[in-house]
């Protein structure tokens, strides 16, 4: 023994070489008190059998911090057991064996101030491919009220948008062009003409709207302002439609949204696949030109919408609060698209609420003060018609915008009829709320009545009333497996 | 002659005094103030009509709103009158509710002015026939 790095090597039994539990490493720790500067996470996790919970919770602690799979004796020339990450419970899931809820506290210096990129590389980086682990799903996130201050949150956000748009105390209504795609630049327009002119506050290009052989982009935007402007003129109101940015660089966005302003659009639009940079860096763009952000979220179904592994989606609304869209989309309930009303009231919650009480019944699993970041506005869209109008009032609120695509556009009696029979049927369950009518109860009555005075809601309500979409939800609350029932 | 949809109920059938009371029951009752505000300018953009004196932040007593509606009503029969429900709450700090309670019997809409931009891009203009055509306080 007369070499010196073998002579120096480290006796202690937490640095010797080699591999030891991660429980054992400092990323467990049942006493751990909780810093208000931390940021907490809770993971739903399945563990391979045989694995212990808590050390696989402890090695998610530790794969989402500081650790690597093996001791490394630079850990000692850090404060290292601040950075580690310390998962500090762990409980079974109510009514499974085999997943477990695991609570980790994570140090706020471990984060890039303002940057989604780098937290999300830290949670979600490389745990979710874990060996010990078979499935993995990040439920919620308590984000410190020093780091939120650090966001720029929604620049317009609920407040600043209604008044805007000069639309107080109803939801706002929209719809998206239909055929989504095909049109061309001219007749595209015209849909958004006939659905503002009918009531509509807002029209939409859909997610896969950008610039195709059918109709590039400028020939869409100037077609939509023109039905725009004819339709504010008509109607003595603000109308908008949120035309699509995305596009494969940001400098192709730029240029868009740059656009976009300059033909005096009140709003753009992007969806979630353009990744967390670009939305942050659109959201600033946004900020900087006084242009809502809409975010259409494309592509969240890949890793939300399975209970075992993925991220839930009221994390995505925290992230996308954090980032600055002014409006996201949240679900229905009613509609086509996945949605137990339980979870769609936790997603409500987390963009709308000043302050998140914990709640397990809709999945809000921290208490967090959202530290002054503008209100996100949800958006309802997806399968949704006026028959449906005490329910969606109920379910979700006033503060939401109701997208009927296909409600809309295919009215028998053309686009403004329909978008006429949406705004009647809003107004009037909305008066009806307001009286403090049991509407939900009487809800077909008041639309029945209302269409006495209104023939295209009529016909609406004849066309659509026994839609229905029932089907049992696949990421619901663990209390209770609601249907999405949307029978009156 | 259009029918301008500013307010939360302006697509349905001019509201009856019984129906704006049990609206503004629901206000006082979340605690909103309410202010009356009227105008002969409606153009979209214009976000400040003028008011018909302060909000009534002490006047919980719906007859007594609807009393001051009605004034101002009489004073005004011409033009557009509307309610405005203000909630002081934090992170609200907004108006909660905005709906017509009064319009001219005809409402002869706006003009869009288009000014031909570079390349294929207009400029757009709306304007107001009733605003263009008579001066503040007669235009209805």
């Amino acid at each position: 023994m007369s070499d010196a790095s073998e002579r120096s090597r480290i006796k202690s039994e937490r640095y010797e070489s080699g591999v030891i539990p991660y429980k054992k490493m400092g990323y467990w720790d049942a006493d751990y008190t909780i810093k208000e500067s931390d940021v907490l996470c809770l993971f739903r996790l399945t563990p391979q059998p045989g694995v212990d919970p808590i050390e696989a919770a402890a090695a998610i602690a530790g794969e989402s911090s500081t650790a690597t799979w093996t001791v490394v004796w630079t850990d000692l020339l850090t404060a290292c057991d601040v950075y580690r990450a310390k998962a500090y419970f762990v409980e079974e899931v109510p009514n499974s064996s085999t997943e477990f809820f695991a609570f980790i506290a994570y140090e706020c210096d471990l984060f890039e101030e303002g940057s989604i990129a780098n937290l999300t590389a830290s949670i979600i980086g490389n745990v979710f491919g874990f060996k010990a682990v078979k499935a993995l799903r990040l439920e919620d996130m308590r984000l410190p009220f020093a780091y939120l201050k650090t966001f720029i949150g929604p620049a317009s956000g609920v407040i600043v948008e209604r008044e805007r748009l000069d639309v107080f105390g109803r939801p706002l209504l929209g719809a998206t062009v239909k055929p989504k795609l095909g049109l061309s630049g001219k007749n595209y327009g015209r849909v958004v003409y006939e659905g503002l002119k009918g009531g509509l506050d807002f029209l939409k290009d859909d997610e896969n709207i950008n610039s195709q052989p059918f109709m590039r982009w400028r020939e869409r935007f100037l077609y939509v302002m023109e039905g725009i402007n004819r339709a504010s003129a008509k109607t003595g109101a603000v109308k908008g439609s949120y035309l699509n940015v995305t596009a494969a660089t940001m400098e192709d966005m730029y240029e868009r949204a740059e656009f976009a302003r300059e033909v005096g659009s009140i709003i753009i639009m992007i969806d979630l696949v353009i990744g967390y940079t670009a939305i942050q860096s659109m959201c600033i763009w946004g900020r900087k030109n006084d242009t809502i952000v809409h975010l259409h979220r494309a592509g969240h179904s890949t890793y939300t919408r399975q209970k075992s592994h993925g991220i839930n989606f009221r994390v995505i609304c925290k992230w996308m609060r954090m980032s600055g869209v002014d409006h996201i989309h949240a679900g229905t309930v009613v509609g086509k698209l996945e949605g137990d009303p339980k979870a769609v009231k936790g997603f409500y919650d987390t963009l709308l609420l000043t302050k998140l009480k914990e709640d397990r019944s809709t999945g809000i699993f921290f208490d967090m003060d959202w530290a002054s970041l503008r209100k996100c506005l949800p958006v309802a869209s997806g399968g949704i018609h006026c028959g449906q109008m005490h329910q969606l009032t109920e379910l979700l609120g006033e503060d939401v915008v109701l997208q009927f695509g296909g409600g809309t556009i295919g009215h028998p009696d053309g686009i403004q009829a329909g978008a006429t029979a949406n705004r009647v049927a809003l107004e009037s369950m909305i008066l009806a709320k307001n009286e403090g009518r049991n509407y939900i109860k009487e809800g077909p009555q008041i639309l029945k009545d209302a269409a006495k005075e209104c023939r295209p809601l009529q016909t609406a309500l004849d066309l659509w009333k026994s839609i229905t979409f029932e089907y049992a939800s696949t990421d619901t609350m663990d209390f209770e497996v609601t249907p999405t029932s949307s029978a009156s | 002659m259009v029918r301008i949809q500013q307010g939360a109920f302006s697509l349905s059938p001019d509201l009856t005094d019984d129906q704006i009371k049990k609206q503004i029951e629901y206000a006082t009752k979340k605690k909103f103030a309410i202010a009356i505000e009227y105008t002969d300018d409606p153009h979209p953009r214009n976000c400040y009509w003028e008011m018909w004196g302060l909000p009534l932040f002490d006047l919980p007593d719906a007859s007594a709103i609807l009393y001051e509606i009605n004034e101002c009503r009489k004073a005004y029969p011409n033009q557009y009158v509307k309610v405005n429900a203000f909630d002081n709450t934090r992170g609200v700090e907004s108006t909660a509710l905005s709906f017509i309670v009064q319009r001219p019997a005809f409402e002869p809409g706006f003009y869009l002015n288009r000014q031909e931009g570079k390349g294929r891009n207009i400029i757009y203009t709306i304007q107001s026939y009733a605003v263009q055509s008579a001066t503040e306080g007669s235009r209805y």
